[in-house]
């Protein structure tokens, strides 16, 4: 291997989220005025800045405050927030596994009402669910209307298909990053007075920080969810609005939440969230979407639509109670990775990107000031504003939101209200344990479905195959086979290739690591196997798992899945990796 | 004997081909739906010819390549981000349709006159690369029309190979029928060679590259003129191939078992 390189700058930023367009589309204005600025670039893991995964709907305050004047016609598939419901789907097919009373309301809302209701739209949706004078948005889209501005602007770098492998930890002072190593060449050292880290949640620069820095009291990340979501053409004759927001609560499962926003063009992005706090350890998101795209009340729409992408993100829902330390000697956080997703409002996107304005706005005092990048200073102009911001308050009042879900579907929505109403004042207080410890083994989850010889016969035949078993024991639970159309209901693999159009940039090593072999081996669950948003993650001969890196869409869901916990981290490394979904619809 | 060359790339963008593609008819012609949605990529055949010369001018001392491309420059900067890394290079941005529905002789006097407005552009060192054929259009006419404009005799299409010999002579292996290729000397520039795939891998990224590249890249954007390109042909309709997808991902599976099930599938349909 030949002598590491080594380049500077002033300051490096790590990955392109919502987080850091808020950074730098509020930095680069100010850098234009400073006779000589300094040079700022951004590394982003993705082949492109639009291929990230997500389609929001965002009351888009910090949006708005970078852009006053923005015309959502600007920005392919935006369309500001119109009608909105948040809709409770009713159990079509008789397999959803809904607790006791929520069944008997069902049974009693269907006397009452209408024995083929499938769905109550719910009048007078609370106001910190609204998101009223949003936007409903594609990530993928935002982020390339977000980068062509700060390339025009001549003041900053962004370069994609870059990914970073760890921070430059020098005298407990971070002095920049490492890229990944590529084709046997050591990655780049690139030097830099400030690191700005937005890599997200997982990402590897961001929680190697955690681990030589530490923590703060109180630091937990134990609440997680997959987000799986389709881009679909919707038929001719849809009359749906652009804006149109659908929350959805009930099905496929009562754990799994969902949601369909309407783009321009007749485009809607469809979805689930796939909680850590769901018990079924076959968990796979793709097919729990399928069902729920079938519900009646949406596929009264989507029937005869297309699929145009798809695509899997890992979303951390711990909320304020993930921050991190926010600042050190050299770095800041910002966005996901920052804890400041509102778990309460279900809202991510503006609170990235408000945090990302703050710290431009720290870093152009200290710049003005002259002042370096030392913990105290990032302390006193980046956290303080985030301490004072409606971040900050509204996160606040989220923290406790959601764990009454920790002890069931019914406890969660009255703890979630509660807190809503009251402002925080009153919760349901249930300390969230990791996934490990609330998942079932495959035969207490489905004991009441399937004989345990038949999972034992199940298993050891999906064992030979090297198959997950989430499909068959589906539908030997009840759930009916996906009517393949060609069309939008397409085989997981389908969907890889023809909406999530994956791929891996050679010359990169694995990026998913199985770090005690002898623990999968013996492992009777392999979640990861199961959840696995690409399927990526197969079992081979013999029962392990094997990686296939070709496969990956980055959604990095087994690094929180992972039921063998040793020493308070899963089994599971996730390290800096290049390529995934190659989707900019998403 | 060390030539520092002058290699000139003419290189479009099309949309990502791994995106959603439809052609729909507008009332300016044909054209793909949401295109301004879609990323680009340098056209794969003009990427093979700039990576052939990335590494022929890192071989010969003194060399220096320019890329020259007709796009939006929105579009243009976009793939930049990507090839701005992998290639020393110097931008000629005009700003122009990308779409492969215009006509490919505007389009040749649009790269023509961009190329002879490269200050210090010597004839005797010019090596002109294109690419053989085009995600969006026939560039073998485009990159022809390119030479004849600026007075280029020595034309190669279908390029698979150059090497250059201790005297300077060029040689060239261009494809031709059942695998062949025919291998052909030339004296040495001005020469224009129309990339069929190459032989050479894509560089990697290099962050170096891109710091320097992007100090001009920029610059050369925002002063793109923007050519007079008209649509040219009428189309009468466009539409993609059709095609069923059936996809199943496996590894490590003999070929003659591929082969076979292949063969299974056709006949059954």
């Amino acid at each position: 291997m030949s002598e590491r390189p080594s380049m500077d700058v002033d300051i490096v930023c790590v990955g392109f989220g919502p987080a850091m367009g808020g950074f730098l589309t509020t930095l680069a204005p100010a850098l234009a005025e400073l006779p000589s600025p300094p040079q700022v670039v951004c590394y982003e893991r993705a082949d492109g800045l639009g291929f990230g995964v997500s389609g929001v709907a965002t009351r888009a305050r910090g949006i708005r405050q970078s852009f006053p004047n923005l015309d959502p016609a600007q920005i392919p598939m935006a369309a500001p927030v119109g009608e909105e419901k948040i809709v409770y789907l009713l159990d079509p097919i008789g397999a959803s596994r809904r607790p006791a009373s929520l069944r008997l309301a069902d049974r009693f809302t269907r006397r009452l009402a209408n024995r083929e209701l499938q769905a109550i739209e719910l009048p007078g949706s609370p106001e910190f669910l609204h998101k009223t004078g949003g936007l409903v948005l594609s990530i993928g889209q935002f982020n390339q209307f977000v980068g062509e501005q700060l390339m025009m602007s001549g003041a900053v770098q962004l370069w994609p298909g870059v990914p970073v492998a760890e921070p430059l930890i020098e005298d407990r002072r971070v002095v920049g990053v490492r890229l990944a190593e590529q084709n046997g060449q050591p990655g780049m050292d690139i030097r830099a007075a400030l690191t700005v880290i937005g890599d997200g949640p997982f990402g590897p620069v961001g929680r190697r920080i955690d681990e030589t820095f530490g923590v703060p009291g109180g630091f937990e990340r134990n609440e997680w969810a997959v987000g799986a979501k389709m881009v679909i053409d919707l038929p001719e004759g849809v009359a749906l609005e652009p804006g149109t927001v659908f929350h959805t609560i009930g099905y496929p499962e009562p754990e799994i939440f969902g949601f369909l926003y309407v783009h321009p063009e007749r485009m809607v992005s469809a979805g689930i969230f796939v909680p850590s706090w769901f018990a079924n350890p076959v968990r796979t998101s793709y097919r729990y979407l399928q069902h729920f795209i079938q519900h009646p009340y949406l596929w009264r729409y989507l029937k005869g639509g297309r699929l145009r992408s798809w695509g899997a993100k890992s979303l951390l829902e711990s909320g304020r109670r993930g921050e991190p330390w926010l600042v050190g000697d050299g770095y800041a956080r910002i966005g996901e990775g920052s804890g400041s997703t509102n778990m309460l409002t279900g809202s991510g996107v503006d609170e990235a990107w408000t945090t990302g304005i703050q710290l431009a706005q720290g870093v152009i005092e200290l710049l003005g000031e002259r002042a370096p990048f030392t913990s105290e200073n990032l302390e006193r102009t980046y956290v303080a504003r985030r301490r004072e911001s409606w971040v900050e308050r509204e996160g606040r009042i989220a923290e406790n939101a959601r764990d009454g879900f920790q002890s069931g579907f019914l406890k969660g929505m009255i703890g979630m209200g509660l807190a809503g109403i009251t402002k925080g004042w009153f919760t349901i207080h249930q300390e969230p344990r990791p996934a490990a410890e609330t998942l079932s083994s495959i035969e207490a989850y489905f004991s009441d479905r399937v004989p345990l010889k038949e999972i034992e016969t199940i298993r050891e035949q999906c064992r030979a195959t090297g198959a997950p078993l989430h499909d068959v024991l589906m539908e030997r639970s009840g759930w009916p086979p996906i009517p393949y159309d060609g069309q939008l209901l397409v085989t997981h693999q389908d969907a890889l290739l023809v909406g999530g159009k994956v791929q891996a940039t050679p010359g990169f090593a694995d990026h998913v690591e199985f770090l005690r072999r002898e623990l999968c081996e013996t492992c009777l669950t392999q979640v990861c196997v199961e959840m696995c948003s690409g399927e990526a993650i197969t079992r081979k001969e013999g029962g392990a798992p094997v990686f296939d890196r070709e496969k990956c869409v980055h959604c990095g869901a087994c690094l929180w899945n992972c039921s063998r916990a040793v020493d308070g981290r899963t089994n599971i490394e996730f390290r800096a990796g290049a390529g995934g979904l190659h989707s900019a619809e998403n | 004997m060390n030539i520092p060359y002058q290699i000139v790339v003419c290189g479009g963008v099309v949309p990502d081909p791994l995106q959603t593609l439809e052609p729909i008819a507008t009332a300016n012609g044909p054209a793909l739906k949401n295109e301004l949605l879609l990323p680009h990529v340098l056209d794969p055949w003009s990427a093979h010819a700039l990576y052939e010369a990335a590494h022929l001018a890192r071989r010969s001392a003194g060399s220096k390549v320019w890329l020259v491309s007709v796009a939006p420059k929105t579009k243009l900067q976009q793939v930049m981000m990507t090839i701005g890394q992998r290639v020393p290079l110097e931008l000629v941005a005009i700003e122009g349709p990308a779409s492969g529905f215009t006509d490919a002789a505007d389009v040749a006097a649009a790269l023509a006159a961009g190329i002879e407005g490269i200050a210090g552009l010597d004839q005797s060192r010019l090596l002109l690369f294109g690419g053989w054929e085009s995600a969006s259009r026939a560039a073998g006419a485009t990159m022809q029309m390119v030479g004849e404009r600026l007075g280029i005799i020595d034309q190669f299409q279908g390029v698979d190979e150059l090497s250059v010999a201790d005297d300077g002579a060029l040689r060239i292996l261009e494809r031709i029928e059942g695998g062949q290729h025919q291998v052909s000397v030339c004296s040495g520039p001005p020469v224009l060679l129309g990339w069929a795939t190459g032989n050479l891998p894509e560089p990697p990224n290099h962050p170096q590259i891109g710091m320097q590249n992007m100090r001009a890249i920029m610059p050369a954007l925002q002063k793109a003129r923007t050519a007079q390109i008209s649509g040219g042909a009428r189309f009468e309709s466009v539409t993609l191939p059709k095609q069923q997808r059936a996809t199943r991902i496996v590894k490590d599976k003999p070929v003659e078992e591929i082969a076979r099930e292949i063969v299974t599938w056709v006949t059954a349909e």
